[in-house]
């Protein structure tokens, strides 16, 4: 079995004439932060499509826990949990019967799903809005419902796809908290997509995508170097400050 | 990391996950459930008491005699509920991906023909309950068909309601935007709806139009009415059986090829899936 949670190796994607992955390949360690940077329209999303099969890649390879996605995609799926850039909760539902639904779409038994309901609303502090419907929810409380859906499963690794966009500054600071106590406290694997270089530390992965393509990958630290990660980034891109 | 392949009882869990939530959903849109109710049934007090007076309906098969025609138009009210169901969860569809929520079904791990599936047969339950609710309040309007034969319409209803939600499905598919669904209302239900029998026999409009008998004829939503009709009276119209199961295999077959993540359009355009 592979020792990373997801390994994507020459992946290209196209729609119609226009190529919105290019030979795309990353690797994320095991309880590990990897963060994806890129602009807007550089390709994150088409990736994470990919990744969760919302599309199947018709090149290239995708590996998720050592799962190869189009040859079981079941047991890949199984191991994966996301957070989609636009809100993914039924607005009509309680915060518990979204869960609850969630879980039966993994095949979880209602008995088994309730204790990990309240395991995981405790895990992002929302234990007392279980009952509330999702509209009566803060922005920074959905997104952090949509974490906890995520983690219903106990995935082996997380995808969040911008989660913090749209969120106020508070709400962002204890999204990206929460996320990162995950990979402490319960050693899950994290690739989180942004464009916003703060939620980057220098101890994480970075992976820089631009235009499709991969155009760096190591240590946060390593690639901003004496310059600093917004003048790289910006140098790598070619994109005006 | 235990083992993950699933268990009979995991996709049984799975089915009634989505069964809950569309059972849900359709409990907090009580004015869904009254819409739903309240269209056939004023076509059952308004409409049909005025036809009666200017529609002469000679004896019909399954019926041994002559029938009023609150008697005659009810089963096609009946699969206008199941007709405007079908589209109501094409909506739904339609909604759930504008949303987002539609990509929670479609990251689930089992198969997608499967969640599809599950998610045609919970509608089609909810359509079941509306047509029963239906079919209550019109015995009072002296529409009262053998007892039995309120058990022998529930395998057409199933049938019929799976017919008309594998094509909610499939047209789900297509429709890119919620605004482009007044075209749907315009080119689908409408159409099918009077271009059927469910309103007057097919001899009545043989009587006006050959071509449009003919247009009736092969329409799929005639068969269902006709399906429902028979079973009502405890008689199996086999023509339209066979023509209900060919569209349901069809239109479903459809609709897992356009969603599916390799085959359909979703992956040869970019769009929200």
């Amino acid at each position: 079995m592979s020792s990373a949670a997801l390994d994507i190796t020459d992946l290209s994607h196209q729609f119609g004439r226009r190529r919105a992955l290019d030979q795309v390949s990353l690797v994320v360690p095991r309880g590990n932060f990897t963060a994806l940077l890129g602009v807007n329209g550089a390709g994150k999303t088409t990736l994470f499509s990919l990744i969760t099969r919302l599309y199947d890649n018709r090149s290239g390879r995708i590996r998720v826990a050592g799962h190869d996605l189009r040859q079981n995609p079941a047991q890949a799926l199984a191991r994966l949990g996301v957070v989609f850039q636009s809100r993914a909760l039924d607005a009509d539902l309680t915060v518990r019967q979204n869960l609850s639904y969630h879980a039966s779409l993994h095949g979880i038994g209602r008995h088994q799903a309730k204790g990990r309901i309240a395991q995981v609303l405790d895990q992002v502090g929302l234990s007392q809005r279980a009952g509330d419907r999702i509209t009566a929810l803060s922005g920074g409380q959905q997104r952090r419902a949509e974490i906890a859906r995520a983690l219903i499963h106990r995935p082996d690794i997380l995808l969040l796809d911008e989660a913090t966009v749209g969120l106020d500054v508070k709400s962002r600071a204890e999204v990206l908290a929460l996320t990162r106590a995950l990979i402490a406290d319960h050693g899950v694997s994290v690739l989180w997509a942004t464009h916003i270089m703060d939620e980057i530390h220098p101890s994480d992965d970075l992976v820089i995508l631009h235009e499709g393509r991969v155009l760096r990958q190591g240590r946060a630290g390593d690639i901003a170097g004496q310059a600093g990660l917004t003048r790289t980034f910006l140098d790598l891109t070619g994109v005006s400050a | 990391m235990t083992d993950r392949a699933f268990p009979p009882r995991a996709w049984l869990t799975a089915f009634l996950g989505i069964a809950r939530r569309e059972t849900l959903r359709f409990v907090n849109q009580r004015g869904r459930f009254l819409a739903a109710l309240v269209r056939p049934l004023v076509w059952l007090f308004i409409f049909a008491a005025g036809f009666r007076a200017v529609l002469g309906l000679s004896i019909t098969p399954p019926y041994q005699t002559y029938v009023l025609y609150e008697v005659y138009v009810t089963p096609g009210l009946c699969a206008m509920i199941q007709l405007f169901n079908g589209m109501q969860s094409s909506l739904s569809m339609v909604h759930d991906r504008e949303t987002g929520a539609m990509r929670t079904l479609l990251v689930s791990p089992f198969p997608r023909w499967f969640l599809l599936a599950s998610k045609l047969v919970a509608g089609v339950l909810v359509s079941i309950i509306q047509v029963y609710t239906f079919l209550a309040i019109a015995w009072f309007w002296d529409v009262q068909p053998p007892i039995w034969g309120y058990l022998a319409v529930l395998p057409a209803l199933i049938l019929s309601g799976m017919m008309l939600g594998a094509m909610g499905l499939f047209l789900s598919s297509a429709i890119r935007q919620l605004e482009n669904f007044a075209g749907v209302m315009n080119f689908v239900i409408f159409p099918m709806f009077f271009a059927s029998s469910a309103l007057y026999p097919l001899w009545r409009m043989r009587e006006s139009s050959t071509l449009l008998h003919d247009i009736c004829a092969v329409n799929p939503f005639t068969h269902a009415v006709e399906l429902i009709r028979f079973a009502l009276y405890l008689q199996v119209n086999w023509l339209s059986l066979g023509v209900v199961l060919g569209c349901l295999a069809l239109f479903f077959g459809g609709a897992v090829f356009m969603y599916d993540p390799s085959k359909g359009l979703l992956a040869r355009r970019r769009g929200k899936p």
